[in-house]
């Protein structure tokens, strides 16, 4: 039989300007080849938009669309009751896609607005942890303790004093049927769950944690060894809640230490100076925690959450 | 079909009649009436379009945005802080050159917080490159929408109409209604010039550097500039089709051997008609200008409208804090380089403050017995200025 077409086209095509190793550009090209051709796409502004569309040249293969930071979800709901209502949304899917910080933060409000209201959409979030267009700034996805540009560690700080906004969790308490977390050591997982995601009417959440070699400070060769870390220590777990039950939990057979994922990349090399280890351990107790989800009723995990 | 209906119903009829394929909105005071009415409209199958109650009005403008880009007929309303809100859709929707419509119930900005009419909000957003439609009273609110539509896809451009909040959004008139057949044949089904289709796909919304940004906001503006020719076409085309005019770009009344013109924007001119036959039969010959577009400018129609006049004051209900009314600046610039008239700036009804027929006449009096150019404003309370109260 022959090889389907999927595996063979590339629907985001290469010769953009995404640096060499760019995870986000792993991650939303097997998205799009899950997805197929009959697709629209709300894309919001961060790397993803400026190194794929820098005119007069596209990346794209699908009918996309870059408005604004925060409203690639609004676009997509538009979009969405548009077609419906003028009887062509036969047979087309709807996809917004968003860095972290047009996320968690300034996108949240009409994130919010599309899941309350239902609309058929997969929302896609590349995780790469912090302003990585604008050069390395702290978003509300960046990691505990991380080093960037405005969380820097100093006499008086160990980098960034949060933890990353449970964003899988905020969709799941608006009653998204279909929420997911993936990353790109785990490609056919990836592209499983967005086709899963897309059989599936009405809002879903896709959570991609993609390596960024600029921004976390590692070689290029590593990107996909780093996500593949960040599993296997259980600092991001993998992870599908279907109608608010947790029905998968994909988990590494044996956990590895955080250094393992932590000690390759320079945001964290300060962890690794005289004082470190206590800061340290507060990233075991993360993993720690991660570790312990099972399938079941989805419930808060992490910051708050019952022991 | 004559009825008698609250402007902000005859609002919601006239988009109704226009069969948009999406409705978004969230609401403020006093737009809501105008997105009640639709709702219930929908909700009794009187109008078939998608509707969406955004959580905010950034999400109500993003909303329709995406509508409009996969070729949906798409109409929004807000006012004020809404539309403030919506700034940063509304300047891309412009330059993404989506012909969406929105009515602005016009209304003061923040702070002091203040929820009644002057034209602040719409004014600030001039440069955006929306067109921009100020509207006398219901019957020209409700013509001016079915006019809107066609302006905004013949042109790729997006249309605002600015109706006073409350004076206009609140008030009962009688309005002629049209017939759905006719203003089906008035305003054909939408064919975009281009949308978001996997048929056909394509980008939109590209990243552009200095090596042609410049280009695409020159086209921007060049159409804007022709869209001059477009609006005073289409009132013309609409006068043909049902029998009313209020203007295409600009109106005047009485403006024959003025020596004293003034000059507004919205539902003051109705006021203002009144100070004018009264001023003539008390013997000041005075004349009128209503500017009915406010973007794109209409400078030549202005400019030629007032060849002669000597003295000309602009009352508006807006201000450019630091200079003068905006409006009153942009009529001096319809004179650059050439002889000009006295052109003075009355700041007039602030946050919903009254304006008589005798404060305007004052004004045209206090004109033709001092017509050196000056801003002043108009209506103030001496006592609260003088810290005696308040």
């Amino acid at each position: 039989m022959a090889v389907e077409e999927r595996w063979v086209i590339n629907l985001m095509e290469p010769g953009h300007t995404g640096c060499a190793g760019c995870g986000q550009a792993i991650a939303a090209r097997l998205v799009l080849k899950a997805a197929g051709p009959r697709v629209i796409v709300a894309n919001a502004t961060g790397c993803l938009e400026v190194y794929t569309t820098t005119y007069p040249r596209s990346s794209w293969e699908v009918p996309w669309i870059h408005s604004l930071f925060e409203n690639a979800a609004a676009v997509a709901a538009g979009m969405e009751v548009t077609l419906k209502a003028m009887g062509r949304y036969e047979g087309i899917k709807i996809i917004a896609q968003a860095g972290d910080g047009g996320t968690a933060d300034i996108g949240i409000g009409c994130i919010s607005g599309m899941f309350e209201r239902g609309h058929d959409i997969l929302y896609v979030c590349y995780d790469n942890e912090g302003y990585m267009n604008t050069g390395y700034q702290r978003s509300g996805l960046t990691p505990l303790r991380a080093r960037t540009t405005t969380s820097p560690p100093g006499r008086l700080s160990y980098g960034n004093r949060t933890r990353k906004k449970n964003m899988p969790m905020i969709a799941v308490a608006h009653g998204v049927p279909y929420v997911a977390t993936a990353t790109v050591s785990e490609p056919r997982d990836l592209m499983r769950k967005v086709q899963r995601a897309l059989e599936i009417e009405g809002p879903k959440y896709l959570h991609i944690l993609v390596p960024c070699v600029p921004g976390w400070g590692y070689e290029s060769e590593l990107t996909v060894e780093l996500a593949r870390l960040a599993v296997e220590t259980n600092l991001f777990p993998l992870f599908e809640v279907e109608n608010g039950v947790i029905a998968r939990v994909k988990k590494p057979k044996e956990a590895r230490p955080v250094e393992d994922y932590l000690r390759p990349q320079r945001r964290f090399a300060h962890l690794f100076q005289p004082g470190g280890e206590e800061v340290l351990e507060e990233l075991r107790r993360i993993a720690e925690e991660n570790s312990r989800l099972e399938p079941g009723p989805a419930r808060l995990f992490g910051p708050g959450a019952p022991e | 079909m004559s009825a008698i209906l609250e402007g902000s119903k005859a609002v919601a009829e006239s988009v109704r009649l226009c069969r948009p394929n999406l409705v978004c909105a969230y609401p403020i005071t006093p737009q809501t009436h105008i997105v009640e009415e639709l709702a219930g409209m929908v909700a009794d199958g009187r109008l078939e379009a998608g509707f969406v109650l955004a959580e905010s009005e950034f999400g109500a403008a993003s909303i329709v945005l995406g509508g409009s880009a996969v070729g949906g007929r798409t109409y929004t309303a807000t006012s004020s802080q809404g539309l403030l809100l919506m700034v940063e859709v509304i300047f891309n929707i412009a330059g993404l050159r989506l012909p969406v419509v929105m009515t602005c119930a016009n209304r003061a900005v923040s702070a002091p917080i203040n929820i009644w009419n002057d034209q602040q909000d719409a004014v600030s957003i001039r440069d955006s490159g929306w067109i921009q439609l100020y509207v006398e009273d219901n019957q020209e609110a409700l013509d001016t929408h079915i006019q809107a539509f066609r302006i905004a896809e013949e042109l790729m451009i997006p249309v605002m109409v600015c109706m006073d909040g409350y004076v206009l959004t609140h008030t009962m008139e009688p309005v002629d209604l049209p017939t759905q057949e006719d203003v089906d044949s008035f305003l054909p089904p939408y064919e975009p010039k281009y949308r978001l289709d996997p048929d056909d796909p394509f980008t939109m919304g590209a990243m552009v550097g200095p090596d042609a940004y410049m280009e695409t906001r020159y086209h921007v503006h060049m159409d804007m500039m022709e869209a001059r020719s477009v609006i005073a076409r289409v009132a013309e085309e609409y006068a043909e089709a049902f029998g009313r005019h209020h203007g295409g770009l600009i109106e005047t009344y009485d403006l024959e051997g003025a020596d004293v013109v003034l000059v507004s924007m919205g539902s003051l001119l109705g006021t203002m008609r009144e100070a004018v036959d009264e001023l003539r039969e008390e013997g000041l010959k005075v004349g009128l200008l209503k500017v009915r577009c406010f973007r794109p400018f209409p400078k030549e129609a202005i400019h030629d409208a007032l060849m002669g006049v000597g003295i000309v004051g602009v009352i508006e209900k807006d201000i450019s804090l630091g200079l003068e009314g905006t409006l009153c600046s942009e009529m001096r610039a319809a004179f650059c380089g050439e002889e000009s008239p006295e052109i003075s700036s009355f700041i007039m009804g602030l946050g919903g403050r009254d304006i008589t027929v005798e404060e305007i006449k004052q004004i045209a009096w206090d004109l033709a017995r001092n017509p050196a150019c000056r801003v002043e404003f108009r209506g103030l309370r001496e006592e609260l200025l003088r810290g005696d109260e308040g």
